[in-house]
């Protein structure tokens, strides 16, 4: 009963604050469609290289339709393999094909040939779009000879990723965005929140009351717990029916690893408001204590692995690093609980041991 | 008469620091008392272990028939407590924190009902219950804080210098309502800086450098110390501190 009506008074200060609720909102959904649109996945009229070693009528033939889409300018110059390189590093090109000397024959004679794709993946959004383009083109052309032939054929492109193999940096910002704007919902605004209550003398009255303590932050909590899902959801939403970035894996277990990382954040924003007495410290320490490392070290803007061993160290202990990877292996890899129980550990293990000292120091200053 | 504070050298050290020194005093049902001393004088400090939110270092004190060691939670469900300052929410509506302020100290539905209408009347608020607080006068939010703290009718309602920055008109209203309080059994409380609202209480209390140094009655005081004024009863004791701010 006391706690309901806790509860209705502090969604009467969130839901009351429009101007903070429209940020709160349309944050998340900005971020998304900019990043979203500006990481676009059409590419036009890219400056591509073909080596073609073989020069027969199948190369030429595969040459052509390559000329014939949108995607490509084909460079005519023949370039030796090592002005390849040199053009890559110049930025000039941002693809080579290379179709080896026997291209034709082993078509004719094995029904199977092989081509070389090189890309720059400095970029790799573009480098995988482009990929993708050369495979598709050479699947239908590999179709449109096995339907005249009524033999199948089979051509086999080997992709080479230049400079980033692994292409990390593609879909990141989705759950990068996610763990900034959790970070951003929890831990600042419930450290303001809290402190403003003693900031403005209220927080005394409340003390002197019946109502427990640790009532009085769990009901400051609750409403930017279910605000952030709200975020989550939006924030899902965009990315598969704006932005076409499917969800591989459960859905419910992407909001159980959310909530999780949800009450790290508000556990770290109440830390936050039991440290300080105004609410500008809470606001800068939040912004600067939490978010900046959350993009530093999160893997989201810069990968990790890049960065000097004692950064990776440290890298350890921000806790959106370890919600970012979870969401990615959900999102893009599809994993399941399995192959993630190792980082859902740790996040836990950070927040139990950030609840209890949160607790503790919110004994004290009682006492 | 009913002693509802009773405390025996109360004290609370902070390390080496002795912020309240041996604190004994007793305070009457429906009185109005005065608590006062300089800034730094370890008030604010007496006043918090009166309330059940910090634990004395020693000696002992009974606050509404319960022990501050033990009880504080029952302590808590039997005070009021208005602060210097303002101490409403400003983003709630005059009803909303009548009933905030209620349900945290377990009214019923019926009860907040009943007594938000009365309260409203009283305070002919009718027109502004459902306006935001921070749309109203000072004078007017420190009356609504006030009849919120003794809403839940406690036997004690502690008043951290509630009149702080009010014109003194309001605060002969203010005073208004804390007669009316006392009237109704609620035994009053107060710490203040200003010397006339010290006359208009009961007895008080003067502490200096964490110990009570005077406690009578504000004529007795006077005569006793030969003055004719609180002001002067105030200036002689608080001369000698050698604590301040």
């Amino acid at each position: 009963m006391q706690f309901i009506t806790f509860l209705k008074k502090e969604f009467a200060h969130v839901l009351r604050d429009r101007k903070t609720l429209l940020i709160l909102f349309g944050m998340p959904i900005a971020q998304i469609l900019i990043f979203g649109f500006a990481l676009t996945n059409e590419v036009k009229n890219a400056k591509i290289v073909v080596i073609d070693y073989a020069k027969d009528v199948a190369s030429q033939k595969l040459v052509t339709k390559l000329e014939a889409s949108q995607y490509f300018e084909i460079e005519k110059t023949v370039l030796g393999a090592d002005q390849i390189d040199k053009s890559f590093k110049e930025g000039v090109i941002k693809l080579a094909l290379v179709i080896p000397s026997n291209f034709g024959a082993d078509l004719a004679h094995q029904n199977h040939a092989q081509i070389q794709v090189i890309a720059d993946a400095s970029d790799p959004n573009t480098a995988n779009t482009l990929t993708n383009y050369i495979s598709s083109i050479v699947v239908d052309y590999q179709q449109e000879l096995s339907r005249s032939a009524g033999i199948s054929f089979r051509i086999v492109p080997e992709t080479r990723m230049l400079y980033n193999p692994q292409l990390l940096g593609v879909y990141n910002f989705v759950p990068g965005v996610m763990a900034l704007v959790l970070m951003l919902v929890c831990v600042m605004m419930t450290a303001v929140s809290i402190v403003r209550e003693k900031e403005m003398g209220t927080m005394e009255i409340l003390l002197v009351s019946p109502f427990k303590p640790l009532m009085v932050v769990i009901s400051k909590a609750i409403p930017y717990l279910l605000l952030s899902l709200i975020n989550v959801a939006i924030i899902l939403l965009l990315s598969v029916y704006v932005l076409d970035l499917p969800i591989h894996g459960s859905i419910l277990l992407l909001f159980v690893e959310s909530t999780l990382f949800i009450i790290t954040c508000l556990t770290v924003g109440i830390f936050i408001s039991v440290k300080t007495a105004s609410q500008q410290v809470a606001m800068l320490i939040s912004l600067m204590g939490m978010m900046l490392p959350t993009i530093l070290f999160s893997g989201f803007m810069f990968p990790i692995e890049n960065m000097p061993v004692a950064l990776q160290v440290i890298s350890n202990v921000v806790p959106a690093k370890w919600f970012y990877i979870i969401v990615k292996a959900i999102m893009i890899k599809g994993l399941g609980f399995s192959g993630i129980w190792k980082e859902t550990l740790i996040l836990s293990g950070m927040t139990v041991f950030l609840l209890i000292v949160s607790l503790r120091t919110f004994k004290i200053r009682l006492a | 008469m009913d002693t509802v504070i009773k405390t025996d050298k109360l004290t609370k050290r902070f390390g080496a620091f002795i912020a309240a020194n041996e604190i004994t005093l007793e305070v009457y049902k429906g009185e109005i008392f005065g608590f006062l001393g300089a800034n730094g004088a370890g008030k604010t400090t007496a006043m918090r272990m009166l309330c059940g939110l910090s634990t004395p270092s020693s000696g002992n004190a009974i606050i509404a028939g319960f022990d501050v060691y033990k009880q504080t939670e029952k302590i808590k469900k039997n005070i009021g407590y208005m602060s210097q300052k303002f101490s409403l929410y400003d983003d709630l509506t005059v009803l909303e924190n009548i009933y905030f302020f209620g349900g945290i100290y377990g009214l019923s539905d019926d009860q907040l009902k009943n007594k938000s209408s009365e309260l409203i009347k009283r305070l002919g608020l009718e027109n502004e219950a459902t306006k935001l607080v921070s749309s109203l006068p000072l004078g007017w939010k420190q009356k609504l804080s006030f009849s919120v703290a003794v809403l839940h009718e406690p036997k004690i309602v502690f008043l951290d210098e509630p009149t702080g920055g009010v014109d003194p008109v309001t605060r002969r209203q203010f005073w208004d309502l804390i007669y009316e309080a006392a009237d109704r059994g609620v035994t009053i409380f107060v710490t203040t800086h200003y010397m006339d609202e010290a006359e208009y209480c009961n007895r008080i209390s003067i502490m200096v450098d964490g110990k009570v140094e005077a406690l009578d009655s504000p004529s007795n005081l006077k005569s006793n110390f030969g003055v004719r004024s609180m002001d002067e009863v105030f200036y002689q004791l608080a001369r000698g501190a050698k604590r301040g701010d």
